[in-house]
């Protein structure tokens, strides 16, 4: 066990170094002028231009750009963001409450619901909660989030005043309408997923045994059947944790959040490539790490995986 | 919409792996195979159906828009901005003034391309790099596997967003063009299927009528392509029709954050992005292409829920 996390971590290290550096490259090198967009539309003065390539390393090749920033990082130290002259560290710091609020208030949301409904599902298929749970999480995954986002936020909050409609001035209760959205998409497949593990589990031997040993349902649906289909569920959710911080760039935007997402978004408008390759450092290094909380999990859930 | 991806995958991985006969046990008269009895199976389900006559009708839209429309999506008349649906105009005019049904109508078109080259480049990409990872194991394995993982840790949307970014007309506007979001997809989505077809080929490599091949003394590519290939294509063919949908929702999302296609192209993307700005004065030329984008993405969902559940025996 412990020299399998080990190793893991070892394995993670050429993936993070990978990942970082194409993101660094595509960012700094493809031909925008960081500089110029402090500027807008006027010129630049010429000293104030040399002064921050050299600060910056703008001038230098990008392999040399890419170690000073990689060097930095192994000091604990994220760089300075090009656009606000604030330190990266600072900026993640500010953004990442918001973020974890959206994404808990989405993964709570889709890991009650979701399972609930697949697995009452599953227990009956072709019943009517079946045909209702594949349907409505159908519709969910056909529609584009930012569609749902606007059409709830427009309905839910502009016109019925049930949520606030935006910023996160309300506490609270302005995280949980950006959160359920985030969250349905992701509600949807699980509940399809658990839907099916628990179809296909429910027919499996060991459960026609521990029915035959006389054990009560509860026992056989709680333990036998609900353990072994949880399997592809938490995969699903580990992969899922990093696609909630990354990928709420729609939901943030729409909602007015200053998170990641949204951050990201914004220094991708001006090119401040040191603090994208931050941003998307830190979410490579959560995707990593839930990874490998997912591969011990397994163990957790079926004692017939082990690690040597 | 990687989650889309992921679910794929993990939907193929709960179908009992492929276990399709061979093309020669197929051309038998006397004996179905699985794939015959799949396709019979097929023919009878309502969903497979509703979604293959969605999907006909949706590519005959893509192919032939001047069939359905006479107008000019381009013609806009800013005297009927924002005016409801009616007769003349069955879904409305926007905001400028144009005609919503003929933009969705005409709006297909580049979905739909995106949707299938999208797809179809990921296919040979992922399936390529899944087989021979698969098949030789080993080093080569270790190295595919390598770059997969890499991939897979960048988060699809902030990716495409990157290199999109990069697309510029003379001006230095944003400005992809519908290949550069082709491409931009692809690069991003291929993972799921080289991991999927992985899985596949290394399960299949295990069987006895490879071995037996081998001894027989075929070659590395016939055994690959003539034995292994066909008998591990369907879990990827599953994976890669469910997928279709999503690409059509992550291009129109790509639209709508003002990177993907741009006007004056037509997309659903670029029409939805443009009606959630005037969200408040109307909400028609929200709803119509929200709406096809919606239908299309549930057809090709659908077809590929029908496809694996008539492909997996456990669900005889």
């Amino acid at each position: 066990m412990g020299r399998f996390v080990i190793r893991r971590i070892l394995q993670m290290v050429p993936v993070f170094i990978g990942t970082t550096l194409i993101v660094y490259v595509l960012v700094t090198q493809m031909g925008g002028d960081p500089i110029q967009n402090l500027y807008g539309e006027k010129p630049v003065p010429d000293n104030i231009r040399a002064t921050l390539t050299a600060q910056y390393h703008l001038d230098e090749p990008w392999y040399l750009q890419y170690w000073y920033y990689f060097k930095g990082l192994l000091q604990g130290d994220f760089g300075e963001s090009i656009q606000q002259g604030r330190p990266i560290a600072e900026l993640l710091a500010e953004a990442w409450p918001e973020t974890l609020k959206v994404a808990g208030v989405a993964f709570t949301f889709e890991l009650v619901v979701g399972v609930i409904a697949g697995v009452l599902a599953g227990m009956r298929r072709g019943s009517f909660i079946d045909n209702l749970v594949l349907v409505s999480t159908l519709t969910v995954i056909a529609v584009p989030i930012f569609v749902l986002g606007n059409v709830s936020q427009t309905f839910l909050g502009q016109e019925w005043g049930l949520f606030p409609v935006s910023s996160t001035d309300d506490g609270f209760i302005s995280y949980v309408l950006p959160g359920l959205v985030l969250g349905s998409v992701s509600l949807a497949y699980i509940a399809r997923l658990a839907r099916a593990s628990v179809a296909e589990n429910l027919r499996a031997d060991y459960v026609r045994t521990a029915k035959a040993k006389g054990l009560p349902k509860n026992r056989v649906i709680g333990i036998h059947v609900l353990r072994n289909s949880l399997i592809p569920v938490v995969t699903y959710l580990g992969a899922d944790l990093g696609t909630l911080m990354g990928g709420a760039i729609v939901t943030e935007g729409i909602f007015n959040i200053p998170g990641v997402g949204y951050q990201l978004f914004q220094s991708l408008n001006v090119e401040d490539g040191p603090a994208v390759v931050g941003f998307v450092s830190l979410l490579v290094l959560v995707y990593l790490i839930t990874a490998l909380i997912v591969d011990l999990l397994y163990a957790v859930l079926d004692p017939r995986i082990r690690y040597e | 919409m990687s989650d889309t991806t992921q679910i794929a995958e993990a939907n193929a991985k709960i179908m009992d792996g492929p276990n399709v006969p061979g093309p020669e046990t197929a051309r038998s008269e006397k004996t179905r195979s699985l794939a015959q009895d799949a396709f019979r199976d097929l023919v009878r389900r309502p969903m497979f159906l509703v979604s293959a006559v969605l999907i006909l009708g949706i590519l005959t839209i893509a192919a032939f828009p001047s069939l359905f429309t006479s107008v000019d999506p381009l013609a806009c008349d800013l005297k009927h901005s924002m005016e409801g649906p009616s007769g003349s105009a069955w879904f409305g005019y926007n905001f400028q003034g144009c005609d919503v049904y003929s933009q969705t109508i005409y709006g297909t078109r580049n979905s739909v391309i995106v949707g299938v080259l999208t797809t179809a480049f990921s296919l040979v990409i992922g399936g390529l790099i899944g087989v021979l990872g698969g098949f030789f194991g080993k080093w080569t394995d270790a190295l595919l596997s390598f770059v997969t993982n890499v991939f897979f840790g960048l988060p699809l949307l902030l990716a495409a967003i990157v290199i999109l970014n990069n697309f510029r007309d003379e001006k230095g506007m944003r400005n992809a063009g519908v290949m550069a979001v082709v491409l931009t997809l692809t690069v991003v989505g291929w993972m799921s299927m080289a991991r999927v077809m992985r899985g596949a080929v290394m399960q299949v490599k295990q069987a006895d009528y490879v071995a037996a091949a081998r001894s027989l003394g075929a070659s590395t590519s016939r055994m690959m392509f003539r034995h292994v290939l066909p008998n591990s294509v369907t879990p990827l063919i599953v994976v890669a029709t469910i997928s279709l949908g999503a690409v059509i929702g992550a291009e129109a999302t790509l639209s709508f954050l003002g990177i993907g296609i741009r006007p004056p192209a037509i997309s659903w993307g670029v029409m939805i992005s443009e009606a959630q700005q005037r969200i408040s004065s109307g909400l028609h030329p929200l709803l119509f292409p929200s709406g096809m984008l919606t239908i299309t993405v549930l057809a090709f969902i659908m077809l590929g829920d029908a496809v694996r559940d008539a492909f997996d025996p456990k669900l005889r």
